[in-house]
């Protein structure tokens, strides 16, 4: 067992610290709702300014001529502990802005993709997203009313996911909901982390 | 809010420049801090109570510094200035260099070798 890439010698970490988790999924489907309704306070908003070709603004010369846009990612805040703070940050658009996704998947211990059985493909960006880099993530499908009831073996079969993912229903807007989902996640992305640490 | 210290290699922010333009006003342009990268999640805690205006510091630093009386991340700064993520860093990286706040850079839970903050998140969760 290797614990070479650990950058501290030993036992635990160096606390106060902060975490992240993302929520992410189409246009709509309750990220901003699923942030409020586990945070202890409603969403913050927070805005990185862009050049038009999705990359941050890194040198000033001519801003005023290049075309800017501004993303707006929507945060919530969760202090477990004096010294321990978990944040859940909503992702923005998930055609552009990969820039952004970058940064927030970056450290992030994993990731809730929200889904809408009524646009199901809407999702896919994301799973292929965190597939790709790796992020352990889990679906949760969004209850909304009058969409038919789907099983969830069902959802996991068209979406494709590897039979580890974890898939559950939820109600974006219900604090019990969402903190299930989140508790689920955070035991997912420590199996998955103990899986790699046997593999290595 | 108006805008002090333009110096003329940055006299295009006038009145009628938008909002993504102003924030460049309160960095003086710059658009790189000084030191440090400060990831959305860096905690930041001021090293005192309060600062006499100096030179160099204007009143977003005197805000952030209030602000971070108590433990704020780079995110929650930059929401409740109302500012770009981008400005607070370079606003950030001049308060570093004066030693006016410390900042706690969010751990890799790839590189702690136990599983103490994934519980401490799960039990913290279920506790709500
Ligand atoms: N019925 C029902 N409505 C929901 C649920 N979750 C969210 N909504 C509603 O759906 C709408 C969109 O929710 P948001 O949380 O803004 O979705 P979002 O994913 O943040 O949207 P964008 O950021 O615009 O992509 C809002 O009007 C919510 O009130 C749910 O579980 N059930
Ligand atoms: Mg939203």
């Amino acid at each position: 067992m290797d614990y070479g890439h650990s950058e501290r010698p030993s036992g635990a970490a160096a606390l106060p610290t902060a975490i992240k988790i993302l929520v992410a999924g189409g246009f709509g489907v309750g990220k901003t709702t699923m942030v409020g309704a586990v945070s202890e306070t409603r969403p913050l908003r927070t805005e990185e300014v862009l050049t038009e070709s999705g990359v941050g603004i890194d040198d000033l010369s001519g801003v005023e001529t290049k075309q800017t846009t501004t993303v707006a990612m929507d945060f919530g805040r969760i202090t477990i502990s004096d010294d321990l703070v978990l944040y859940l940050f909503g992702t923005p658009g998930q055609d552009r802005f990969w820039f952004v996704w970058d940064e927030l998947a970056l450290g992030a211990i994993g990731a809730v993709v929200l889904a809408d059985t009524r646009r199901l493909a809407d999702c896919f960006p994301s799973i292929d997203y965190f597939e790709g880099r790796g992020t352990p993530f889990l679906v949760a499908v969004n209850c909304f009313e009058g969409a038919r009831q789907y099983r969830l073996d069902e959802v996991q079969a068209a979406l494709n996911l590897d039979p580890e993912v974890p898939v559950l229903l939820c109600d974006a807007r219900n604090r019990e909901s969402a903190k299930e989902v989140l508790i689920t996640l955070v035991e997912h992305a420590m199996k998955v982390r103990d899986a790699r640490r046997r593999a290595e | 809010m108006t805008v002090q210290g333009e110096s003329a290699e940055h006299q295009w922010v006038d009145d009628h420049a938008g909002p993504v333009v102003r924030p460049y006003a309160v960095t003086g342009g710059r658009a790189r801090p000084v030191t440090g990268t400060f990831d959305l999640i860096s905690l930041v805690t001021a090293t005192r109570k309060d600062v006499s205006p100096e030179i160099g510091i204007g009143p977003e630093h005197l805000a952030i510094v209030g602000l971070c009386q108590r433990m704020q991340s780079v995110a929650e700064i930059a929401a409740h200035l109302d500012l770009p993520v981008g400005t607070v860093r370079v606003l950030l990286g001049d308060l570093v260099a004066r030693n006016l706040v410390q900042i706690r850079e969010p751990q890799s839970t790839l590189g702690i070798p136990d599983h103490s903050i994934f519980e401490a998140v799960i039990n913290g969760l279920r506790a709500l």
